[in-house]
């Protein structure tokens, strides 16, 4: 007999942790080191102040398992806080969250942090601690777990704690289990990676074995911060309005577009509603459903919008983005390019490229890619992503870039809606506009590598012809002076003179 | 009993090889003296510059010319290690020492214009000798390979130590050694009326043993395989300066064929050079028409070989009625022969029977 039965979002996420990154013990501990990172850098994005981020991971002391064994990870920061009422559900309920807004944000579906806690749970069935202040006279502290059936979150002890110094942020420490040898690269390269697209932060990392990996802030400036934005016209579903239509305060359409869109003023109100065949007076609760599909339709076709502001966008700028790569590779050269913004399917998105040479800089036989989204380091699946298949496009001899040099790019992609192409943000997908953005980023970037390195060749070409020319020179008129029996050598320092008279005319 | 003095040719050599030297750093010195970056002209040793002069019967090069300039980046070091080696010849001249191409190599070193490697230390060489006129070892450099020679001849040493110093090159059963002792020393008296020449060792040592030299009245000379420049120019005063008609013998195959070849026209590689050749010596076997008259034991012919004879068919040294007619007969038999392939009629008949006959036939 076939039974049906509902599952609650927990659950789901319960059953299919490898959409989320949980595939192996290995993976699951970066991937929960990484989501509580992401959770500390929003939150301090959002009080404007730098970010300090203590991250702590020892074993448990117990073995659980023959690949696997058990460890406590701890991670607190001097973000935002939480609001006391909010701290059950916040990690106790997976899809619950800030970050649905219009704005960027480095975690979006209020799945992150909290499948991390999951995790901890099914594997060690142990609660997890949390300890958060908004920065008022008390800090909150509760012992939770996840009810996955439910998904709710189930309180064992909560305390209010007397916050003498006003600290402000929070504190997240539970159990899992987890493979840290063979995780540990990828760990610290996520944090270096990190730091780079974060210079304003403190990060401390406390290993299982007791080593210490500290990335200092190198400047106290910190990006721009995302407005919320209204949608876009060209990126809007059935759905959303629908919705729109529900709550909407306005009486007729010229209104409801101007009020629930995108950079939609009287004028473009006017020509797109004549353009869709829509009455302008037409009171926007009373659409048939017909109506709303064919509104949809028609906001995708009309051409007249303008495009999204980048308000929503925050983007690190080209001169933090030099400041996280010259403090993290000291490279010999760099490049840094932020474009200009751009849209994909009615998505604000703006690219931000680097090069940099030399240095720490490693030497692989290949050019070293780094990539970022909305300020988080992707490190899997590097091959699959959009980005490398552009470099691998690119016929780097025409910018004198050859494969053994030491040479590393970063591609940047800001924007409301990252196109990733799984839930655990890995790979960027193939969209025609952020793909020539890429392009075009990293052409710009490599054009600026060019000159550097094709002056520094004609310097060392320079150098090595007067080097050449003052060792044999002389020989020359010695060997001479020898052959034809004389006594005293040729003048030559005027010859030697010249040559180098003419270095200075071409430099 | 013949007698032949050729007092001092070698002594002459050796001044006009020091003139030459000494132009040259001259015309450099100068040069340099006047504020100007020295540079040479000399004859362009590229392929489409190499002819064959039927005047001279050997390669030469043509009127193109190479500047080298050191004023040019990239001529610079070469032309500093050519001045050197220039240098290095003169010591080496004057001080009546000699080298090997491999110590020309490693002396660079010492005096900090070193080469990258061999090859190109042996082309510097060549190029001091298109510049002075002299082959490396009138210059006193001398390559690895050596040959021999035996037979009734005596030479007087010009080497220090040895000046004045007589030595009759029949004293040593196994053969005396072509080295510079012996190309610089002056020949004093022979007895022998023709040189010839052999390819091969073994075979060399059985004419030693047969007595060839005293049976035939003849130098015996071995090449060890394609004979090295100092031995050629060695056959070339031997047949100038004591009038010897000089016999080759090689194996019967267009390597063989080829060994001769080069004793008598020279080849490309030193078409800057003169006096290397002996256009008057005679190839005497093993020919392809001997492989048939002897019925010898052979061997077919190699895609190789085939390959090589179409290619000395189109050479103007082969223009010649003999050469023309073997390289057919080695197209047309498709076989090759050893020399050592008549010790199928017993170890001596090469010596009683199939020299005579072709010496008689030379002559
Ligand atoms: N360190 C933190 N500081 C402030 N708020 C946090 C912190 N960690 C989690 N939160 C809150 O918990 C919510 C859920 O987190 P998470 O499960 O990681 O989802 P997401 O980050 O995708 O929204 C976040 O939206 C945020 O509001
Ligand atoms: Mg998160």
């Amino acid at each position: 007999m076939v039974t049906f039965e509902m599952i609650s979002p927990a659950d789901f996420f319960y059953r299919n942790r490898d959409i989320a990154g949980f595939t192996n013990p290995a993976r699951a501990i970066f991937s929960s080191v990484r989501e509580l990172v992401e959770n500390s850098l929003d939150a301090s994005d959002q009080s404007r102040v730098p970010s300090e981020i203590y991250i702590r991971l020892s074993n448990d002391g117990e073995e659980s398992s023959e690949e696997a064994d058990v460890y406590k990870l701890r991670v607190e920061d001097n973000g935002s806080g939480i609001p006391p009422r909010h701290i059950p559900s916040a990690f106790g309920q997976v899809l619950f969250g800030s970050k649905y807004k219009l704005k960027q944000a480095r975690g979006t579906f209020g799945l992150g942090g909290t499948m991390a806690i999951l995790y901890g749970q099914i594997t060690t069935h142990k609660p997890v601690d949390v300890a958060s202040s908004t920065g008022t006279t008390r800090i909150h502290r509760y012992k939770l777990m996840i009810d996955i059936q439910k998904n709710r979150p189930v309180i064992l002890d909560s305390k209010i704690q007397v916050n003498k110094n006003r600290w402000r942020g929070t504190m997240v420490e539970f159990c899992l289990e987890g493979d840290y040898p063979r995780a540990m690269a990828k760990i610290v390269e996520y944090l270096k990676q990190t730091a780079v697209v974060t210079p304003y932060a403190n990060i401390t990392f406390v290993d299982p074995k007791g080593r210490l990996y500290k990335f200092n802030r190198v400047t106290s400036k910190m990006p721009r911060p995302p407005k919320e934005t209204l949608p876009h016209p060209h990126g809007v579903d059935v759905e959303t309005v629908r919705r729109l239509i529900q709550i909407t305060k306005c009486r007729n359409m010229i209104d409801f577009m101007k009020t629930h869109f995108h950079r939609i003023g009287e004028k473009i109100s006017h020509n797109f509603l004549k353009f869709a065949g829509i009455d302008e007076k037409k009171d926007p609760r009373k659409l048939e459903p017909d109506e709303i599909v064919k509104l949809v339709r028609m906001m995708k076709k009309f051409e007249g919008f303008r495009s999204p502001d980048a308000s929503c966008l925050s983007p690190l700028g080209e001169d933090l983005l030099k400041a996280g790569i010259l403090k993290e590779l000291e490279p010999e050269f760099i490049a840094v390019c932020q474009r200009r913004p751009s849209t994909y399917s009615g998505h604000p998105f703006i690219l931000e490229t680097a090069i940099a040479y030399g240095g720490n800089v490693p030497r692989k036989d290949d050019i070293v890619l780094y990539r970022f989204a909305n300020r988080i380091p992707l490190l899997y699946d590097e091959a699959s992503g959009v980005s490398w298949r552009i470099i691998k496009s690119i016929n780097w001899r025409k910018y004198k870039v050859k494969p053994d040099m030491p040479v590393a790019i970063m591609v940047h992609l800001c924007s409301t809606k990252v196109p990733y192409k799984t839930v655990g943000k890995e790979f960027i997908a193939d969209r025609p506009e952020v793909k020539a953005e890429i392009l075009n980023g990293i052409r710009e970037v490599a054009r600026q590598l060019q000159r550097f390195l094709s002056k520094r060749e004609y310097r060392e070409k320079e150098r090595r012809r007067l080097a050449a020319f003052s060792k044999y020179l002389p020989k020359i008129a010695k060997f001479s002076t020898e052959l034809s029996g004389k006594e005293k050598e040729p003048d030559i320092r005027k010859l030697l003179w010249s040559v180098r008279k003419f270095e200075e005319e071409t430099e | 009993m013949k007698k032949k003095q050729s007092k001092s040719s070698a002594a002459e050599r050796k001044t006009e090889v020091l003139t030459s030297l000494r132009n040259f750093g001259a015309s450099l010195y100068s040069q340099m003296e006047k504020g100007n970056f020295p540079w040479i002209k000399m004859p362009s040793r590229s392929i489409d510059n190499i002819f064959y002069s039927p005047e001279f019967r050997q390669y030469v090069l043509g009127e193109k010319t190479v500047r080298r300039s050191a004023r040019n980046i990239r001529h610079i070091r070469p032309f500093s290690q050519l001045v050197w080696a220039a240098y290095f010849a003169q010591e080496l001249v004057r001080h009546r020492k000699t080298s090997t191409l491999r110590d020309v190599y490693y002396s660079a070193q010492a005096y900090d214009v070193p080469f990258k490697d061999q090859p190109e230390s042996n082309s510097i060489i060549t190029d001091l000798e298109t510049v002075a006129g002299f082959s490396r070892e009138e210059c006193n450099v001398f390559p690895e390979e050596r040959s021999a020679i035996f037979g009734d001849l005596t030479i007087e040493y010009t080497v220090p130590g040895y000046e004045g110093k007589q030595y009759n090159l029949m004293s040593h059963p196994d053969g005396v050694m072509i080295g510079p002792a012996l190309t610089s020393a002056e020949f004093v008296k022979t007895t022998a009326d023709k040189l010839i020449a052999i390819e091969k060792g073994g075979l060399f040592t059985r004419f030693i043993e047969e007595q060839v030299h005293k049976k035939f009245n003849s130098l015996l000379v071995l090449t060890a395989g394609q004979a090295p420049r100092a031995t050629r120019h060695f056959i070339r005063r031997l047949n100038k300066e004591l009038n010897l008609p000089v016999y080759i013998f090689t194996d019967g195959d267009p390597w063989g064929m080829h060994i001769a070849m080069v004793i008598i026209s020279g080849s490309a590689n030193a078409a800057h050079l003169r006096d290397l050749t002996t256009p008057d010596a005679k190839w005497s076997g093993v020919w392809a028409t001997d492989i048939v008259d002897y019925k010898l034991p052979s061997v077919a012919l190699t895609d190789v070989d085939i390959k090589r004879l179409n290619e000395l068919q189109k050479d103007p040294r082969y223009e010649g009625e003999l050469w023309q007619r073997e390289v057919k007969k080695f197209l047309k038999i498709k076989r090759k022969a050893e020399q050592e392939a008549f010790s199928r009629y017993g170890l001596t008949y090469i010596v009683d029977k199939y020299l005579p006959a072709k010496l008689e036939e030379a002559a």
